[in-house]
């Protein structure tokens, strides 16, 4: 079964809700269709959110901050929202860290963030 | 010390990705049913995700057997993570964080014994790798 997670756009930024459990493979599908939308829209900011998914694991992780880092290459900046604080306590466990890219509450914190709101 | 005595045991078949989301819910529901907190519900299937994953990234496939252990009044989940791949040549290595033989964070085997209560490898020569990580329930 194939999760296409839709990605909104709200002026000039993208908003990626992400609804469920992804597989690794929605997950990389998610990163070439978020990187077409940032140059096909000519985005300047990218919000992933997360706060419907109950686990964030190494493999999830590496991709988000690829994601992240590709479109900072872009131009671009991302934002991830909503990470679930048993979620979060897993990642920090497990030695999952996101550096230098920043988080946000929630959509609309992020959204305040890259001044969208 | 008194031998856990296993409840019931599930067993998921590891083949291809969707088969390590099958796995971490069937770990999440039953970490939900035991009564484990929340946090730990997250680490029990978070656990399950790394090392289900490397089945179908390093071996090709395997499975996954989730077992309820008991012990005195407190109750556990035993993961066995097992496959008959190549096997890990340099389990001290493999357990160290950073360190991938493929394009992974390196942080999989490291992190699933931080966050496990207990966790035993092992890869004899030609017999694939099993893992046996136990969580239990905070009293």
């Amino acid at each position: 079964m194939t999760v296409t997670v839709p990605i909104l756009r709200q002026g000039s930024a993208l908003i990626a809700s992400i609804q469920e459990d992804l597989c690794d493979s929605d997950i990389l599908n998610l990163q070439s269709r978020i990187l077409e939308d940032v140059i096909r829209y000519r985005a300047n900011a990218v919000i992933v959110d997360v706060s419907a998914i109950g686990i964030l694991d190494s493999f999830g992780t590496k991709t988000l901050i690829e994601i992240a880092h590709s479109v900072k290459l872009r131009g671009a900046k991302m934002i991830i929202v909503g990470i679930q604080p048993d979620v979060a306590i897993s990642m920090v466990l497990l030695g999952l860290t996101l550096k230098d890219i920043p988080t946000a509450l929630d959509l609309d914190h992020g959204l305040a963030l890259i001044g969208e709101t | 010390m008194q031998v856990p005595a296993p409840l019931d045991a599930m067993v998921q078949a590891i083949r291809r990705d969707a088969d390590v989301i099958s796995a971490r819910q069937m770990g999440r529901a039953l970490a939900e049913d035991l009564g484990f907190s929340r946090p730990d519900q997250a680490l029990v299937a978070t656990a399950i995700s790394e090392l289900a994953r490397n089945i179908v990234v390093y071996a090709d496939h395997g499975e996954i057997e989730l077992t309820t252990l008991q012990q005195g009044d407190r109750q556990g989940i035993r993961i066995i993570a097992r496959d008959h791949g190549p096997g890990i040549a340099d389990l001290e290595r493999a357990l160290c964080d950073g360190f991938s033989t493929g394009n992974s964070l390196g942080l999989g085997l490291p992190g699933t014994r931080r966050i496990m209560d207990e966790f035993d490898i092992r890869s004899p020569p030609g017999e694939g790798v099993t893992i046996i990580a136990v969580k239990w329930q905070l009293r």
